[in-house]
């Protein structure tokens, strides 16, 4: 928006913002004094604001309370953005399928009519209407299995929905930030880092293993763990140390005296009662053979040793005179 | 694995709601930091800054050495705070040999810089030197009027860069709905050379005048200093243009198969898209539809046996 003045000067003024610019106003390049100056830059301005208030004044107002409210104009001078545009959210797997399949949304009643109670009680919440866990009898069809717990499976199966739809809104979700239009109040985060190249699920240790490893740090405390506090549902360590095995000292029905036979063997071992089993008569044999012919060609054989076994003569050395 | 986080408390839901990105903006906030350095001049502009526009600004009193906004890895502080508190202009006041009393003027655009200006800051007068009447004192958080005289503002591409960064920075909210009598302060900046502007605050005295409209008059309250420019960054093209983007920049779509006529008056035409009998989905009722099959075939009978009979007769 424009105003002419009546020395002909052209502002430019913005009502929106309550700004005015005055480009035609060239300031003595020659320093006047300082007061001089700020008069010259005061007055100007003081043209300016009047301008606009000529603008603002001149709007249809409403009285008030506090004073008359005048309507703004949208401002015309552009200014960047603080943030991006909200981009649209691509619609869900659902809403696909509810688009595709002609299916229009249908507003629920809060509060519905209970045919077994007869009496209005809510959709959700406290006492609601057909409640999955209230059943007091399940009959049996002829399908079921005779040891099913059809209580439990009506548990597992809600347990199975529920996790199905977590899925799905994960899914939906990911896909939305893959948009980058993630709904403000959520936050997609990573849990735990999978290690580059596999899909694993983070190991779930077991009841024992958590045990064996308890039992390893407490022998680590100064009284081997005797007296730690345990916490409630905690087993006492399994026995630690050393394992014997005792063997029964009285010998079951007909079973053979295994004490006895134990200290036999070993006992003939020692004292080598049935000498043939010990010693192998064959290898003896051999052995006896091979050092005999060794002893015979023992001599002839000496020199004909390897030469790098020998250790070799340095001819760098000079013989040494040792008979002096 | 990803896990999907929402906020457990009601007022934790609202701050993250202000903080989304939105269609219609409110006013930027404003972020005040201390450099590794900072004289008594720069401190105290840095705190008339603040107290000028209390309502939208945040002042970090603590120093801040490793933030250099001109340098490429010296902005990462910057975006960390203005992440942190949602702001999207920053006044960044230091003092070195090189550049005395310095003042960094800055923008982000997506918590991202989008565009810087370095002024000096010479003849600095602070608020407390000004007396007057306080009568006039203007309140926390009005509309001020912003004035730009000299035509630098205009060719020198410098201070037309100032220009729109201290519209911006002086603006506050856009409203719809302004009381009059609200009126009380006024910028004003004068290009008084092509490399100096003249920056003060003033109070507006509304005397009474024949007409409706009151006559101004204005009174120097507030801080005044000169602003000597030493570097810019201006945006680069692309983020330029997606951010000076609005929703209403798209062309108005004219009215197509509309008529106006004197005699028929409006008159709109209709064309009917290819209706795929073929491929629609019809509803699963089949039980409905054995039973319209046995009427009508009920009917057929009945229409054959009455044909018969006539026939017959």
């Amino acid at each position: 928006m424009e105003t002419e003045t009546e020395t002909d000067q052209i502002y430019h003024i913005d009502v929106g913002n309550l700004l005015g610019f005055n480009p035609n106003h060239r300031f003595p390049s020659a320093p006047s004094s300082r007061e001089e100056l700020v008069k010259e830059c005061l007055e100007e301005a003081r043209k300016l604001v009047q301008a606009i208030a000529n603008a603002l004044f001149n709007f249809p107002s409403t009285e008030t309370n506090d004073g008359p409210i005048v309507q703004l104009p949208p401002p015309t001078t552009k200014l960047p953005r603080e943030k991006h545009v909200p981009r649209p959210k691509p619609p869900t797997k659902w809403e696909e399928f509810a688009l595709k399949k002609g299916i229009q949304k249908r507003k629920k009643d809060k509060v519905v009519w209970d045919e077994q109670t007869d009496q209005f009680k809510r959709r959700h919440g406290y006492d609601r209407v057909n409640d999955d866990n209230d059943v007091p009898i399940i009959e049996a069809k002829a399908t079921d299995e005779p040891g099913e717990d059809p209580f439990a499976k009506r548990l597992d199966e809600k347990k199975q929905r529920v996790g199905k739809q977590q899925k799905n809104r994960l899914q939906n979700l990911k896909a939305a930030e893959k948009a980058g239009a993630l709904p403000s109040h959520v936050q997609l985060a990573a849990t735990s880092l999978p290690i580059s190249g596999t899909k694993s699920q983070p190991k779930k240790i077991g009841k024992d293993e958590l045990g064996d490893v308890a039992g390893l740090a407490a022998t680590s405390t100064a009284s081997g763990g005797k007296f730690d506090k345990k916490l409630p549902g905690e087993k006492a360590p399994k026995k630690q140390g050393k394992h014997h095995k005792y063997l029964p000292v009285v010998a079951g029905r007909g079973a053979v005296n295994q004490e006895k036979e134990q200290t036999n063997n070993v006992l003939s071992k020692i004292i080598s009662k049935h000498s043939h089993e010990i010693l192998n008569v064959g290898k003896a044999i051999n052995m006896y053979n091979v050092k005999k012919e060794k002893k015979k060609s023992g001599r002839s054989d000496k020199s004909g040793r390897s030469d790098k076994l020998k250790p070799k003569k340095d001819i760098t050395k000079k013989p040494t005179n040792k008979a002096k | 694995m990803l896990e999907i986080r929402t906020p457990k408390t009601g007022k934790a839901k609202r701050v993250l709601e202000k903080r989304a990105p939105k269609l219609v903006e409110t006013g930027k906030k404003t972020l005040i930091l201390h450099g590794t350095k900072t004289s008594a001049t720069v401190s105290s502009v840095l705190m008339e800054l603040y107290r000028l526009k209390k309502g939208g600004a945040i002042k970090y009193s603590r120093r801040n050495e490793n933030i250099r906004p001109f340098e490429s890895g010296g902005e990462t502080s910057l975006e960390f705070f203005s992440q942190k508190t949602d702001c999207s202009i920053f006044v960044y006041g230091s003092h070195t040999k090189k550049r005395p009393d310095n003042l960094v003027l800055g923008r982000m655009y997506d918590h991202q810089v989008y565009d810087l200006i370095e002024v000096g800051i010479e003849n600095f007068k602070s608020l407390l030197s000004f007396s007057y009447d306080k009568k006039f004192a203007p309140h926390e958080g009005t509309k001020p009027f912003i004035c730009f005289t000299g035509e630098g503002f205009e060719n020198v591409p410098e201070l037309k860069h100032l220009k729109e960064v201290l519209t911006d920075l002086f603006r506050g909210e856009v409203v719809d709905n302004l009381n009059l009598t609200g009126l009380d302060r006024a910028y004003v900046c004068s290009a008084i050379s092509p490399t100096k502007v003249f920056l003060t605050h003033c109070a507006l005295k509304l005397k009474r005048s024949g007409t409706i409209v009151p006559r101004m008059e204005l009174v120097e309250v507030g801080p005044s200093m000169d602003l000597v420019i030493r570097r810019n960054r201006l945006p680069n093209e692309s983020l330029m243009k997606e951010a000076m983007r609005t929703s209403k920049d798209k062309p108005k779509k004219k009215e197509k198969n509309v008529d106006q006529d004197a005699v028929r008056g409006k008159i709109g035409k209709i064309y009917m898209p290819d209706q795929k009998l073929g491929e629609m989905h019809l509803p699963d009722k089949s039980k409905g539809l054995k039973r319209e099959r046995k009427e009508s075939k009920k009917l057929q009978e009945e229409t054959d046996s009455k044909k018969k009979k006539k026939s017959s007769e």
